[in-house]
């Protein structure tokens, strides 16, 4: 074709103008700290296992689970997920499920029988752990994927420690605590039981490099309550653990579990399980103030617990209870009011809190005990070189959760004093604002609620309460999860860019911008769903 | 709409993709092919929705046709930021002859192909409001009442912005334009009767007629898709909002056509053959102020003096447009 | 095929031999007939599937040519007077373009004071537009020139304005040989664009040009015209081979090689002027005639070496340029400058005001005797306007 001179032109020759230069400021994609991943005190990286779960790639999902944390079908049942807590969505509409997905994937790993190979080469180092609880488990399976030889050592005959122990069975089953920990022997892990260790030096002269402690707290703590001496008082650490023994601990028909916490809680709800009439929670403040999680209190109440809060127990006879109201100070504080009544009571169960058994660590004058724990430093190793604490045993929120991520933490620690490196945590980035996002682009879509068995009918029995999620809410849940700071790859800025300078670079791999023509605008940072672009000055 | 639109819990009925849709149900504007219609290396200004709004549009329009388009620009910003000798953004057949007669340049590009068989391929003729609204009306209603074979397409930004941002009969009330300028007692643009153009559309009975806006690409798009489904006259109005001319941040482009969708301002809806057949429901409904303050065009309603008075009168006009066109089925029975 | 036919219907079968592909028209006196003739044509199905777009105004008639001449369709459209005018602005749009539209222009008067009768000030105030505008003497010209039209325009991708006057042609019925459609398809082959709207190889079309390059622009158009000088007589001379008769060109003479006095005009004016040279020269009078039939690009060299020996030109305008006099007389006195030939502008005609025999022989008589000012109204009522000259200055 003859073209015209200048009235006519070539298709697309505008590309030989490089509008970039225009520019003063150029977008960034980012990753940043969503706040779930910031939340979970098992460092999961939660937002990357949903995105891989929203593609119904459920194995691989659980793959990055357990990168971090080798119990996806106990978490899934016993953490209290902080992460829901802190879930964007939440302000949007509701939480994402994050906790019943990762069920989810974890039940599915046990029913397709996925294992975990340990694909490290051999160290040569050889680590002994004490304790086959959340924490001890959880730096066994680490420091074993890292390609280190690692034995347990526990004074039961089984391992589990308190999630065998501390947690009633229907909130975990057994066969599913059994399945995730069996995995953890298959990849090699050495399980010493019926091993109780008195004296950490005598281990470390059986040819160990490193010796991890996590023996958890275990006893019950005490408190003085004047009783009369036909007064029945229990601990509720070892009415959980008689059961956990099968078991049946004479409550009697009337129970009142003394304390605020999750053992309360679990030791009232078994209690009505046991056949007791009357449950009754005592605790010296209110609901909002009691340590327990709310959710747990609610599924007490829904079978049938009493609860007494701003109550203590002053007096414990054969039958009967004198309790005293207290009141809230101005700081929040629990006082005395001086007024007093009667309950009747055939049992007090006191869950005070527990304490760890400190004696194996008694001959070694370098592990400096305070407050009833072991001191650690910044990288969890005691004073004493090449031993290191984790857990109950360390100073930390007790849960299965921080235990496992102490698990985590430990290992990473325990491996590069072994390769006698320091370990360096990645810097964490920017946590992400409710303002990061547009919720625009999500729509709106309510938490999929997992089946619960009905009040009345669980309360008799030991199955388990929360029933797990199907395929198709797994996936419904997952894909409810806003991706925050992340690119979940949603085609907005390579859509509105009016420049055409975003690059898709194809399913996976993200995008990248075109600066050659992008006039910093700023539109695709406007429209980014998830927070994951940014602008940044342009160096003059 | 005649799609239904695609759910997605996390994103995907809004955004422009989504990973997990299949490649046939995405958006024109997620393909990786897509024909970048409108391409880099433009001279649009920063921000600029009708850049935007055209490649939308027109990449919407290449899929639908199997890339057999070609296109008639009237004279504006469109225009002149995408041609400037020697340098052409656009990868389709184009034509650009005056400012005031693209819808009957384009009904001349429908009669040739008519003539010479070739009907597959498909004529737009796309403008701004002024090549619209104003100067080129009357070919535009000669067009639209002969019923050509044309996709007719308006980038409302509400005013000539090539020119330096005068009123144009698009201009909405109250806004300050370089002709209608925020000082006297009355600031700004009068409070006229408007000059509602899908409106007029309708009033001549074409097949088609739809408003859409640069917040909703996927109304976009479906729009484009429903318009070449007929044959005959059709018309989409597009909001695109320009910057510069409406003193707005050049990253909140999208965000204030969105507000102007939510806030009844800009009513999008569809008819055909001259009877409304759906609206678009407002999500989230803003008040207009929402919508007026992020922009410097209307900065007088708020200061020195704050203009409850013209504020209202906007309102009102959103209010009737919510109800006219049932923007918020769940509460009509409280409106 | 000889016809007694009208003008207008002439120039449409005409047209309509040249196998247009879009016709796009608005009614305007005197050009209807020429396109209610086509519509019925069109409409009749005897030219294939040729679209007639009745459009809403001038405006979108030249606007839906270029649309469709872009799209590489013949393309035909027909308007006179204030139509010519409403559509300037898409008229400067299609040479800019380079889009080889045919136009016929029935000549008329522009108002105000409004008037429908004949005058060539529609067609002189498009002599700047960048079009080809070739002016017919006859029926029979106007029919050939649109076959010739389509030629030279698509050979130079330009468009074409065949000019003829309004009523005094297009309405006047008389025998005219309508071209033949196998002699037309013969001459005319079919239109291949220099440049076409096509999906399957896109460019774009109309660019802003700004001042780094617009110069060359319109020096590339003005050379590109100036060929047109030479196609003309080249494709006037192809015709004649194929229909056996002389129409088109760049100038005609009638007795103008020795005549002392020549006398030039545009158009139909041409029969009544050779009228009167005939009987003048009967009498010994040394005169002729130089019709311009070509006159935009203007022949500068053939209308120089047509003068070359006259002694005087008389020019017979049926345009008036307010403040200036002759229209054609500026280009006349390019062409023959240097040249000692005294030149005499008449303003005739304008509004249908009709030249008569008696009037042209009364001119020409003082004309060779040089008896006549350098611009002359021919027969004005002097005696009209004195009164109402003396009237305003009255009320002043």
């Amino acid at each position: 074709m003859e073209k015209p001179f200048a009235i006519t032109l070539q298709v697309e020759s505008s590309l030989a103008n490089h509008t970039g230069s225009w520019r003063v400021e150029r977008p960034q994609y980012v990753n940043l700290m969503p706040p779930c991943n910031n939340a979970c005190p098992a460092g999961e990286n939660v937002q990357k296992w949903l995105y891989t779960a929203e593609d119904g790639s459920y194995e691989e999902a659980w793959r990055a689970l357990i990168v971090e944390n080798p119990f996806p079908a106990i978490m899934g049942r016993v953490c209290y997920h902080p992460c829901q807590t802190v879930c964007s969505r939440g302000q949007l509409d509701e939480a994402v499920g994050i906790n019943s997905v990762e069920r989810f994937l974890g039940d599915l790993a046990i029913e397709k029988g996925w294992s975990i190979p340990v694909t490290a080469p051999s160290t040569g180092f050889k680590v002994l752990i004490i304790g086959a609880g959340p924490t001890g488990l959880s730096a066994a399976y680490h420091l074993r994927r890292m390609g280190h030889a690692v034995t347990i050592r526990d004074a039961a005959d089984v391992a589990g420690g308190m999630m065998r122990f501390g947690i009633p069975k229907y909130r975990l089953p057994r066969n599913i605590l059994n399945a995730e920990i069996a995995r953890i022997e298959d990849m090699g892990v050495r399980f010493q039981l019926n091993h109780k260790v008195d004296n950490v030096q005598d281990a470390i002269d059986d040819g160990f490099d490193a010796v991890f402690l996590a023996v958890g707290a275990q006893i019950g703590k005490r408190a003085y309550i004047p009783a009369g001496e036909a007064a029945r008082i229990l601990d509720a650490v070892n009415v959980l653990h008689d059961v956990a023994d099968g078991e049946a601990p004479l409550l009697g028909r009337k129970v009142v579990v003394y304390g605020g916490g999750n053992t309360a809680i679990d030791v009232a709800r078994t209690a009505k399980r046991l056949g007791a009439d009357e449950a009754m929670i005592v605790y010296r403040r209110t609901r909002e103030k009691a340590p327990a999680n709310d959710t747990e209190i609610q599924e007490a109440i829904e079978e049938g617990v009493l609860m007494k809060w701003l109550s203590t127990v002053k007096h414990a006879d054969a039958g009967v209870l004198k309790i005293e109201r207290m009141e809230l100070d101005d700081k929040g504080f629990p006082q005395p009011t001086g007024e007093f009544e009667d309950l009747e009571a055939d049992s007090l169960v006191l869950a005070l809190g527990q304490e760890v058994d400190l004696s194996l660590v008694n001959n070694l004058p370098d592990v400096e005990v305070r407050d009833g724990v072991v001191h650690v430093d910044p990288n969890m190793m005691t004073g004493r070189a090449g031993i290191f604490a984790g857990g109950d045993m360390v100073p930390a929120e007790r849960t299965v959760t921080t235990g496992v991520g102490h698990g985590k933490k430990a290992a990473r620690n325990i491996d590069a004093w072994l390769r006698k490196e320091k370990f360096e945590k990645e810097p964490i980035p920017r946590v992400v604002e409710y303002s990061d996002l547009n919720p625009w682009y999500y729509t709106d879509a309510p938490h999929a609620v997992r089946p619960r068995l009905e009040g009345v009918r669980r309360a008799s029995n030991f199955d388990e309460v929360v029933q797990g999620l199907d395929e198709s809410t797994a996936l419904y849940e997952a894909r409810r999860c806003m991706s925050c700071g992340n690119c979940f790859e949603c085609d907005n800025c390579f859509g509105v860019c009016p420049d055409n300078a975003v690059i898709k670079l194809g399913p996976g791999k993200g995008f990248e911008f075109n600066l050659d023509y992008c006039k910093g605008c700023g539109i695709c940072v406007s429209e980014c769903p998830s927070g994951s672009i940014i602008m940044i000055p342009e160096k003059s | 709409m005649s799609t239904t639109p695609v759910k997605f819990y996390q994103v995907g009925s809004f955004a422009v993709g989504n990973r997990l849709l299949p490649a046939a149900a995405g958006s024109v504007q997620s393909d990786m092919e897509r024909t970048n219609a409108l391409t880099s290396g433009h001279r649009a200004c920063q921000g600029c929705g009708e850049a935007l709004g055209a490649r939308y549009a027109m990449d919407a329009a290449m899929r639908a046709a199997n890339d057999k388009v070609i296109a008639v620009n009237a004279t504006g910003c469109l225009e002149v930021f995408s041609t400037p000798y020697p340098e052409s953004s656009w990868r389709i057949a184009w034509l650009h002859s005056l400012f005031g007669n693209a819808p009957a340049v384009a009904t001349g590009v429908a009669a040739a192909l008519r003539a010479k068989g070739r009907t597959e391929v498909r004529v737009i003729g796309q403008g701004g409001d002024g090549a619209t609204v104003d100067i080129g009306f009357g070919p535009l209603s000669g067009m639209f009442e002969r019923n050509d074979d044309v996709l007719y397409i308006c980038y409302d930004n509400e005013a000539y912005m090539n020119t330096g941002v005068q009123r144009s009969g698009a201009t909405p009330a109250a806004a300050r334009t370089a002709t209608t300028q925020a000082v006297g007692p009355e600031p700004g643009n009068v409070f006229g009767q408007g000059k509602n153009v899908p409106r007029i559309a309708m009033a001549h009975e074409i097949p088609y007629v739809a408003t859409a806006t640069v917040a909703d690409l996927r109304d976009l798009e479906a729009k484009v898709a429903r318009a070449m489904e007929f044959r005959g006259a059709r018309y989409l109005h597009v909001l695109v909002p320009c910057p510069l001319g409406w003193g707005s941040q050049s990253c909140d482009t999208v965000k204030i056509a969105r507000l102007a969708t939510q806030s009844g301002l800009f009513p999008v809806f569809e008819a055909e053959r001259g009877e409304v057949v759906s609206s678009t429901p407002i999500r989230q409904r803003v008040m207009v102020e929402e919508y007026l303050k992020l922009q410097g065009r209307y900065s007088h309603l708020f200061s020195p003096k704050r203009r409850d008075d013209v504020i209202d009168r906007l309102q009102a006009a959103a209010d009737r447009n919510i109800k006219r066109y049932n923007l918020m089925p769940e509460e009509a029975g409280d409106l | 095929m000889f016809k007694q036919v009208e003008g207008s219907r002439a120039v449409a079968e005409a047209v309509a031999a040249c196998r247009p592909e879009v016709i796009c028209a608005y009614p305007i006196s005197p050009q209807t007939h020429i396109v209610e003739g086509l519509s019925r044509i069109v409409k009749e199905g005897k030219l294939g599937t040729c679209e007639f777009v009745n459009v809403e105004s001038e405006f979108a008639a030249m606007s839906v040519a270029i649309g469709a001449s872009a799209t590489g369709a013949r393309t035909y459209t027909a308007t006179a007077s204030q139509g010519l005018l409403y559509m300037v602005e898409a008229v400067y749009n299609a040479s800019g373009l380079g889009l080889p539209i045919v136009m016929t222009v029935a000549n008329r008067a522009i108002g105000a004071p409004i008037n429908i009768w004949n005058d060539h000030s529609d067609s002189m105030s498009q002599r700047d537009s960048g079009w080809i505008q070739i002016f017919a003497e006859t029926n029979q010209e106007a029919a050939d020139l649109h076959v010739q039209a389509f030629r030279i325009a698509e050979e130079l991708s330009l468009p074409v304005m065949v000019c003829m006057d309004g009523f005094i042609l297009t309405h006047a019925s008389e025998r005219v040989d309508i071209p033949e459609q196998e002699q037309v398809d013969s001459f005319l082959k079919p239109y291949v664009p220099r440049q076409v709207l096509d999906p399957d190889n896109p460019v774009s079309i109309g660019a802003m040009v700004g001042p780094e390059a617009f110069t060359e622009v319109r020096y590339m158009a003005h050379m590109k015209t100036l060929s047109a000088l030479e196609l003309i007589p080249q494709v006037a001379k192809d015709f004649q081979e194929i229909f056996q008769r002389d129409s088109g060109g760049l100038i005609r003479g009638y007795h103008s090689e020795d005549a002392e006095t020549v006398v030039i005009a545009l158009g139909s004016i041409l029969g009544t002027i050779k009228d009167v040279i005939d009987d003048q020269r009967e009498n010994g009078v040394s005169i002729g005639a130089l019709g311009i039939i070509t006159y935009r690009p203007f022949p500068f060299d053939a209308v120089r070496e047509a003068l070359r020996n006259a002694k005087r030109v008389v020019i017979i305008e049926k345009a008036l340029s307010v403040g200036i006099g002759g229209v054609v007389a500026q280009d006349i006195r390019h062409a023959l400058s240097g040249l000692e030939i005294h030149q005499y502008t008449v303003i005739a005609g304008l509004g249908g005001r009709p030249i008569t025999k008696a009037s042209l022989s009364d001119l020409f008589d003082k004309a060779v005797v040089d008896d006549i000012r350098g611009l002359t109204f021919l027969d004005l009522d002097q005696e009209l306007v004195d009164a109402e000259m003396k009237r305003e200055a009255g009320q002043s």
